[in-house]
């Protein structure tokens, strides 16, 4: 691909072309509106402006002071960050084995149960969420840990399948064969060969569950609005109240965890693969 | 991101070999994969199935608006919403919204997904990184964003006002605009994604064909490129299209309460009026309108071969 394009490059050099630069800011231009919001979130957090408001009159690092004693901040963040973690461990649990099973084993309705697997991803998460606040109010489970887990563990499941199935598609099974003839049990096949293989989608999996969990709204705030408010939770209810720019640091932290999420799973496996 | 790429021909073990093995592992192979599966089969129906379940056999109860729910099976929640005026009016606009958002975003997202597809830069693959990295950002952190520059005392209103172009601020957020504006932005990765997936049968050599053969820039554009890109769109206004009727985030926080959709409504009906079988009722509509579209969008990208 790349040696034809170069190739027919060299054939048919354009002299200079305006349209060109002009197709370039544009493209720039539109990955401006495209992070714009990210990147005017940096410079508020910065910014001593007592409420919102623009011009900058100065830098402070005052917002980023008062997190720590935002005690609905902590709170937030505590139990997001407990949720995150949970969550991310029993998704891996559930997850790595049946996407094992999608790619290595022949069976009945394969299609269908993959399906099944990646099909929370196309149910509007209003729709589970409220779903959710039904069941669990007979079972006492709004409000609680169980609850939100139970409620991020659906919608997180599908990535990890998906980032699983894609290591195990790359992978030739011609060592785990070899493995297994030299008489390896299939636990030890599984922990000393197939997992060393399919680590990049595993690991890819594991952090996206963590930050899509971590970054849930609409499921907490259903489930668990009242009695434990997840960090997006309160995060939303201090936006609608107030104007000033603590929630701007808060933002900023918010999106460096997500930039490094971004970074581990560009490195191990690709960001567009993993997000397909 | 070259690491799994292009993986070295497996060294074929031999036909004997194969047969064996096959044998070996097909005794085992029923009671592995179905104790593989199980858990996450389990996982799922608890926190999938059964939530959607319940919700489903919530609509057919009768709620009082006191948050009494009368247990029993009745359409009287369907027929509310299906014959007031005002849930038609949050339809309509619910899909308004959607139509709207869909196609602005196709719009803004097309020249970024075409310089990626053609792209041969070395920093190809940071800039598509760039570009759909967002998606792993909160919702509400990049709502907010939006609230900081749309808002009363925005970047937007501040610059405009500060050069004297205006004098009472433009009213960017707690509507309509705003909430178009910052979805489009939101669902822009989204559409990215499908648009560089789908534009698989693009190629320079084409349009290169039709410019030495004498077409103009503008033709070649409209003639070659557009038409070849067009399943890829179509795709891209699908899913954002979906995407923007079911999200509730920034509907409620660009809105401020005046943005009334089908997710604000069940919201609204959720906690703060209590009927719930009505709630679950309007979920099921919204699950059933998501459904039809869904189904067409499968249908779509199957017919070319994403």
């Amino acid at each position: 691909m790349s040696s034809a394009n170069a190739s027919s490059a060299k054939i048919f050099k354009p002299r200079f072309n305006p349209a060109k630069p002009a197709f370039g800011v544009l493209v720039f231009l539109l990955y401006l509106f495209l992070l714009a919001p990210l990147l005017i979130v940096f410079v508020v957090s910065f910014a001593s402006n007592q409420y919102l408001s623009f011009p900058p009159e100065g830098l402070t690092l005052k917002w980023y002071e008062m997190l720590p004693q935002e005690s609905t901040f902590m709170e937030g963040m505590k139990v997001s960050l407990i949720v995150a973690v949970i969550v991310t461990l029993i998704v891996l649990v559930l997850g790595v084995p049946a996407a094992l099973a999608l790619d290595r084993f022949e069976f009945r309705a394969k299609a269908a149960v993959q399906s099944f697997f990646l099909s929370p991803l196309l149910i509007p998460s209003i729709v589970l969420a409220l779903g959710m606040v039904l069941l669990f109010g007979p079972l006492e489970l709004n409000n609680t840990y169980a609850g939100i887990i139970i409620g991020h563990v659906a919608i997180t499941i599908p990535f990890v399948i998906r980032t699983t199935l894609m290591s195990l598609a790359t992978t030739d099974t011609s060592c785990e064969a070899a493995a297994r003839i030299l008489g390896a049990d299939s636990w030890t096949v599984f922990r000393r060969v197939t997992l060393p293989i399919i680590q990049p989608g595993v690991i890819a999996g594991g952090v996206i569950a963590f930050i899509v969990s971590f970054d849930e709204a609409v499921i907490s705030l259903f489930v668990a609005e009242s009695g434990l408010p997840t960090l997006p939770v309160q995060v939303l209810r201090y936006v609608e109240n107030s104007a000033d720019a603590a929630v701007a640091a808060l933002s900023v932290i918010l999106i460096l965890i997500s930039l490094a999420v971004v970074v581990v799973v560009e490195r191990v496996m690709g960001l567009r693969k993993a997000l397909r | 991101m070259t690491v799994l790429e292009a993986p070295a021909a497996p060294e074929r073990p031999s036909a004997q070999d194969e047969g064996q093995l096959e044998r070996a592992t097909e005794r085992r192979n029923r009671r592995t994969y179905l104790a593989l599966l199980l858990p996450g089969l389990l996982g799922l129906l608890v926190s999938f199935v059964f939530p959607l379940a319940y919700m489903v056999r919530m609509s057919f109860n009768q709620g009082a608006p006191d948050g009494v729910i009368v247990e029993t099976f009745t359409l009287d929640t369907y027929i509310q919403p299906l014959t007031d005026p005002y849930y038609w009016r949050v339809t309509l606009d619910t899909f308004q919204m959607g139509v709207t958002v869909g196609i602005l975003c196709v719009i803004v997202s097309y020249p970024v997904a075409l310089f990626l597809a053609r792209s041969t830069s070395k920093w190809r693959g940071l800039l598509v990184a760039i570009a759909i990295a967002p998606l792993l950002t909160s919702a509400v952190v990049r709502t907010y964003g939006w609230m900081v520059i749309l808002g009363t005392n925005g970047l937007i209103n501040s610059s405009l006002g500060g050069l004297g172009l205006i004098d009472t601020p433009l009213k960017l957020t707690n509507n309509m605009t705003g909430v178009t504006i910052g979805l489009v932005e939101i669902f822009m990765p989204y559409a990215i994604l499908a648009m560089i997936s789908g534009f698989g049968r693009l190629s320079p050599q084409l349009e290169e064909a039709a410019g030495s053969l004498g077409a103009s820039k503008f033709k070649v554009f409209t003639r070659v490129t557009l038409p070849l890109c067009l399943p890829g769109l179509l795709t891209a206004f699908l899913l954002v299209f979906v995407l923007s009727i079911s999200t509730f985030i920034t509907p409620r926080l660009l809105g401020g309460g005046s943005v009334q959709v089908l997710a604000t409504e069940i919201y609204d009906q959720t906690t703060g009026l209590l009927n719930w079988p009505f709630a679950a009722a309007l979920s099921v509509i919204l699950l059933v309108l998501f459904g039809l579209i869904i189904a067409v969008y499968q249908r779509l990208t199957k017919k070319i071969g994403g």
